[in-house]
């Protein structure tokens, strides 16, 4: 029994956390994800949840961390100068392994920048983002279908690590209108033994990332270090088009992974064996992959609304023998399929 | 099971109260933090909160305040615990968060979290610990120290020009509508002492109540940093710091007062 419906790409991501269970939201406004946090401050009242409008980024990713300690699945949504404000909240969760859901709707920087969609957020969501030793599973849907359904999984696989996961995506997929089979809503929410629910028949229990004495420090750090380790080798999702006999490789998520399917289908109209590799976590980011189709002789265009940051990655999987282009869009412009299908041209 | 083991009253006069970890604490000798988190000892041993208080430890001298209670705890950024205890209240409002957050942490770096949640009337409780110094990282000026005042990092004493003036926070927060009850207190002296520790209860049993947000500014001594010997603080305390920062009751509200009423018949 599926539903379908014509929704947007931010609202989505809000009725997907709430098929997921999120009991606790915490938001500041701004572009472009505003209509998210309006949905939340209609729905959660009315399903029983808590909502609040907080007095800035900052307090919202520490709120959700404190929902996160007391067993809460918590959320926040906010937009690139929002997501540099949580990063210390981020990192707090990630010492204190606080399970939550961030997502980023990402528009153009530096600074204030530009509202206009962009993917100039992508090293600062892959490389961990704040201080200190830590990554985030970080998803990145390319329709509104996956706005609803990695939102979902976000929830899952951040209980399951006990760990912030980013759900990553930009201003033109937020507004993106398409339509959106509504899933199946999740029933039962993990247990959290470790929450704070009251030192009541136990032994209290503690959220914390501190560790007073130097030598139980890296201690901690090793056990977060071989979690991240877990991720790495269970969690690299991608999905590849026409590679069996592709010549050229494009790699894009997100808006811009629409933009370098027409390009591909373009090419392919002209006889051009051109595949697609489009990462759905860019951490874990898919190497292995990649590095197999290097090993193939394979040429690769790297197509991203930024000045070129997942190239860095996509270099690292592939490394020096192989061509690499970037076919760029930067500052809040939306990447043509035209720009993709350009590079592909100069490669061939 | 509990947490708490009962002290044998009958014969005891004077004990740690039980839900109190017995341990050493962290802080310096003639430090006023480790009276204040005996009185807050004494108000959760009092109105029975071993299974729902939750301690949030904030940076600075009171960051592992959550070691000395044995109630569930956990550690705020730097100036957040007001947006930690936020939250928890909201999801599980039968839990009772506080905090005791330094000057630093509550008047400086975490002036936006402090003003919004007394705004919001969030129905928590804050236990604001005033040394006039930043006590941890080495006695350097902070949002209360005073006028004149030598500190790490104002080498020739405060001066406005420089640094700008002290703040009176609770005096600030009484300005809006959310507090239900804020006070100011000492912990310089046995008579002062008692009476932080009533207005300490005081602000925990708002929050029971449900009647909004409760703060409890406390000055406290940090010889170490001020430079003067312990006994000495105690009157430089009085000399110097409860002149700028006078103690009283800054607001309360009718059903608190009437709290404290029904305390006193």
């Amino acid at each position: 029994m599926s539903e379908r419906t014509l929704m947007g790409g931010n609202i989505a991501i809000g009725e997907g956390a709430l098929l997921a269970g999120c009991q606790a939201y915490f938001g500041y406004p701004i572009t472009p994800q505003n209509d998210l946090l309006e949905l939340m401050a209609r729905r959660m009242p009315e399903l029983g949840r808590v909502f609040l409008q907080t007095e800035s980024e900052l307090a919202a990713i520490n709120m959700v961390y404190g929902a996160a300690a007391v067993g809460f699945r918590a959320m926040t949504s906010t937009s690139s100068p929002g997501f540099s404000l949580q990063q210390e909240g981020i990192s707090y969760m990630a010492g204190a392994e606080m399970p939550a859901v961030i997502v980023n709707i990402m528009r153009a920087g530096p600074g204030l920048g530009n509202i206009g969609g962009a993917q100039g957020d992508y090293m600062q969501c892959t490389r961990g983002g704040g201080h200190g030793d830590y990554y985030l599973i970080t998803l990145t849907p390319s329709t509104v279908q996956e706005m609803m359904d990695l939102t979902m999984l976000a929830f899952e696989l951040a209980d399951k690590y006990r760990n912030p996961v980013l759900v990553i995506a930009d201003g033109f997929l937020g507004q993106a209108m398409e339509p959106v089979i509504i899933r199946e809503k999740v029933k039962k929410l993990p247990e959290k033994k470790w929450a704070l629910t009251g030192a009541k028949g136990r032994p209290k229990n503690l959220v914390n990332s501190f560790e007073m004495n130097p030598i139980d420090h890296p201690r901690r750090i090793k056990l977060l270090l071989e979690k991240f380790e877990r991720m790495r080798v269970h969690e690299v999702r991608y999905e590849g088009l026409n590679l069996d006999d592709a010549d050229i490789v494009l790699v894009a998520y997100g808006s811009a992974a629409r933009s370098a399917i027409t390009a591909m289908n373009m090419a392919r109209k002209n006889k051009l064996r051109v595949g697609l590799v489009r990462p759905i976590t860019v951490f874990p980011f898919p190497y292995q992959p990649l590095a197999d189709l290097a090993e193939r002789g394979c040429k690769f265009v790297v197509a991203e609304m930024s000045g070129g940051q997942m190239i860095e990655d996509v270099r690292m999987a592939v490394g020096n023998q192989n061509e690499i282009k970037l076919a760029n869009s930067y500052g809040g412009v939306p990447l043509e399929a035209d720009t993709i299908f350009e590079a592909i041209d100069i490669l061939m | 099971m509990s947490n708490v083991e009962k002290p044998d009253y009958e014969n005891v006069i004077f004990a740690r109260p039980g839900i109190m970890v017995d341990r050493s604490t962290h802080f310096c000798p003639g430090c006023g933090h480790g009276i204040i988190q005996r009185l807050v000892g004494e108000a959760l041993d009092d109105l029975k909160l071993h299974e729902r208080a939750i301690c949030i430890g904030s940076i600075g001298c009171t960051v592992t305040a959550y070691e000395y209670y044995k109630v569930d705890g956990m550690e705020a950024a730097h100036g957040r615990a007001p947006a930690v205890a936020t939250a928890i209240k909201r999801c599980r409002p039968e839990l009772v968060p506080f905090s005791i957050q330094g000057d630093g942490d509550l008047a400086s770096i975490g002036t936006a979290e402090i003003v919004h949640a007394a705004a919001r009337g969030e129905k928590i409780t804050i236990i604001f610990a005033n040394n006039a110094t930043y006590g941890m990282t080495g006695g350097q000026l902070a949002p209360t120290t005073l006028m004149g005042m030598y500190t790490s990092s104002t080498p020739d004493g405060r001066n406005a020009a420089q640094s700008g003036f002290p703040i009176r926070v609770s005096e600030m927060l009484a300005t809006l509508d959310g507090p239900a009850y804020i006070a100011r207190v000492a912990v310089n002296s046995p008579a002062n002492v008692r009476k932080a520790g009533k207005a300490i209860n005081l602000a925990f049993r708002t929050q029971l109540a449900g009647l909004g947000f409760a703060m409890v500014e406390v000055l406290s001594m940090c010889p170490i940093n001020w430079k003067v010997e312990p006994v000495n603080a105690l009157e430089w305390m009085a000399k110097n710091m409860i002149p700028q920062f006078p103690l009283g009751e800054f607001k309360v509200l009718p059903a608190v007062a009437a709290l404290k009423k029904a305390d006193k018949e």
